[in-house]
């Protein structure tokens, strides 16, 4: 069976482009407003959406995430309005994955988290801590439940260990395009078309490129050979600076439609 | 008991490896050169000769009479980590560490500390053997250990006050680990303490050893018996894994933890991890963790900022539960009154973590009585903590 998010690269690919996937936390910037900005996502063109489930300890992610992790946890933010928000972009018809730290999974239980993001529409999750050695428990979920288990990989996986991950990997393949946390940088990094060519020698899965991308001519750039553009502090950036949450909307909006002709751009 | 070694870098159900992908070659470096180093003769002997002529090792085993008048009678056996260079046992850990980092080939490392003395260690090792060193310490923390951060400066560490979350020791972790993602092909993280992801927490408890096997064989010269119980704190519990692992094979041996019941555990303000935590995953390791329903981390409470941590050791989550260790949580109170008892009955001012287990030998020395031989780990000295101790007891300064 093929989930929604499958069927996007399907599409894309046919397309000849790179699908646009937009993050945003759960809560963020309020948990009613989390939902217009994924209203906004979807009128400016984004083809996939993480909703990211925000952790008090999240390692990978640098000030910009951080910051709005702790706005929306502050609000009280929980499971349920993780599953609310990915409901949300599941039924406005875009393909989303739930992105979060293992130990929410592992409180909430592991087979019954894969179950919740089956039943609100999600296609997949994507685990940035939790490493292949220790995902036994989690494998057995997400095929019981049809979802999509995406692992990151970084410049530093070996290339023996790269096929390891990746034949675990479903629905795309997320690649750190370089080492380090999140958060917007002035370039992409030079590593990431090398680290893309690597993990195309494992997998015929699509490729997600994230980390550091947050306009429209690095998205370019990264659509001339990945499959998925993923971009998620750039957005919140836009919320954060905007004097009230209209205009933080509208940012968002036409960021996405950048970023959306971006990714039609790179090849 | 050797099959209570790790097994894949796990002790039962806890322990492992929960970090980001951009990591994994890093660890898996840092274990084959652990792995070389322990039976490598020159390893051995380079840091053999560190602990005699730098550290002052082995440490004094010290029998306080005077304190033991308050312990039910029991004879208490104080092993004197508090004299070692720097002041704690934080030291093995550190020269062992950067052993390996110069192994490795890289000139920086990185330390988050909480009470500072690991950073203070960390800044040493890194003076001594010509590396760069960057600590990462929470804002609330440089506040109330401002004589260790001057210490770690003078050392020529960079010391960098980490304001986000709860501006404590579980925010220094994440900081430096974020750092450690960025610049991991010339950074080696010395974490202080036994958690962390494999190799960690079996690499710093092995670095920590010898507290056990020296104390051992010191208890038995002195009383011709072994210890009825070994007790120490615990905040993530290297001091603690360290006096009790050469103990674990000696069944009759209790082996005592004693966490930080900060205000008390029933307030919730607390950092006794094993006693108010449940299991889930915290800093790449499965282990005790304080966290709510939706496993987000709790902040934790203790008026020690080094066992001000919400997570634990994963050995120590695995020790409790096959129930080979007890663990127990002491309030800041029972661990003030302890800390005031060792300064007027025995002239030795013990750092407030190492109170907690002061506290711990007051409480099992009177319900065992004067038969029982208690050994404790004096982990550090109270030098650093004059200054909270004199606002806690009123003494203007």
């Amino acid at each position: 069976m093929s989930t929604p998010l499958d069927d996007l690269f399907v599409k894309v690919r046919a397309e000849n482009r790179a699908a646009l996937i937009a993050y945003i936390p759960a809560g963020f910037p309020t948990i009613e407003g989390c939902k217009k900005v994924i209203q906004a996502f979807v009128e400016g063109g984004v083809d996939a959406i993480e909703i990211g489930f925000p952790y008090s300890d999240p390692v990978m992610d640098g000030p910009t995430i951080q910051a709005a992790a702790d706005q929306s946890l502050s609000q009280g933010t929980n499971a349920a309005d993780v599953f609310d928000a990915l409901k949300v972009a599941t039924d406005s018809g875009v393909p989303a994955v739930v992105m979060t730290y293992w130990n929410p999974i592992e409180k909430y239980g592991v087979e019954k988290f894969a179950q919740s993001i089956a039943a609100n529409g999600g296609s997949g999750v994507i685990t940035p801590d939790l490493t292949i050695e220790e995902s036994a428990g989690w494998k057995s979920a997400v095929e019981k439940s049809e979802i999509n288990p995406i692992y990151v990989v970084a410049p530093s996986t070996s290339a023996q260990r790269l096929p390891q991950v990746t034949s675990r990997c479903g629905g795309f393949v997320y690649a750190a395009s370089l080492m380090g946390v999140t958060g917007t940088r002035s370039s992409v990094s030079s590593g990431a078309p090398d680290l893309v060519a690597r993990i195309r020698e494992t997998t015929d899965l699509p490729i997600g490129v994230g980390l550091g991308v947050s306009t429209r001519e690095q998205a370019k750039g990264v659509a001339g050979y990945a499959d998925g553009v993923i971009v998620g502090s750039a957005f919140i950036k836009a919320m954060q600076d905007a004097t009230n949450e209209a205009e933080g909307l509208k940012s968002v909006r036409e960021l996405a439609q950048q970023l959306s002709l971006g990714v039609r751009e790179g090849r | 008991m050797t099959t209570l070694d790790e097994i894949a870098g796990h002790f039962g159900q806890y322990g492992g490896r929960f970090v980001p992908e951009a990591l994994i070659g890093a660890l898996e470096e840092l274990d084959a050169a652990r792995i070389k180093a322990q039976t490598d003769p020159t390893f051995i002997a380079e840091l053999a000769a560190l602990h005699r002529t730098y550290t002052g090792r082995p440490s004094a085993l010290t029998e306080a009479k005077r304190f033991a008048e308050h312990a039910g009678g029991a004879r208490i056996l104080l092993k004197r980590e508090d004299l070692n260079h720097t002041g704690s046992h934080k030291i093995n850990n550190v020269l062992g560490q950067a052993l390996l980092t110069k192994r490795m080939g890289k000139k920086r490392i990185i330390a988050e500390t909480g009470a500072g003395q690991h950073g203070v260690a960390s800044a040493t090792a890194a003076a001594l053997m010509g590396l760069e060193c960057v600590v990462y310490m929470g804002e609330e923390d440089t506040r109330r250990q401002a004589l260790n951060v001057a210490r770690m400066k003078l050392l020529g560490a960079e010391v960098i006050p980490v304001t986000s979350g709860s501006r404590t020791l579980k925010d220094a972790i994440n900081e430096a680990m974020r750092d450690w993602v960025t610049n991991v092909e010339t950074t080696h993280y010395m974490l202080g303490t036994v958690a962390g992801p494999h190799p960690f927490p079996s690499m710093v408890r092995d670095f920590h050893k010898i507290i056990g096997e020296e104390s051992r064989e010191q208890v038995l010269a002195l009383t011709g018996k072994l210890p009825t119980a070994v007790l120490a704190c615990v905040g993530g519990g290297s001091n603690a894994i360290g006096i009790f692992h050469r103990f674990i094979s000696d069944p009759e041996v209790r082996l005592i933890g004693l966490e930080a019941a900060g205000d008390g555990v029933e307030t919730g303000r607390h950092a006794a991890t094993i006693t108010g935590g449940s299991p889930g995953v915290l800093h790449g390791n499965r282990t005790y963790v304080l966290q709510d329903e939706n496993g987000q981390t709790i902040e934790s409470h203790s008026i020690s900022a080094g066992l001000d941590y919400p997570g634990v050791g994963p050995e120590h989550a695995y020790l409790h539960d096959i129930g080979r260790a007890e663990y127990r949580a002491i309030t800041d109170a029972q661990a003030m009154h302890a800390f005031a008892l060792l300064c007027k009955t025995e002239g030795i001012i013990p750092a407030i973590e190492t109170a907690h287990a002061l506290a711990g030998a007051l409480q099992i020395g009177n319900e065992l009585g004067p038969e029982a031989i208690l050994l404790i780990n004096l982990s550090g000295r109270g030098d650093k903590d004059v200054q909270t101790a004199a606002q806690y007891f009123g003494i203007p300064l």
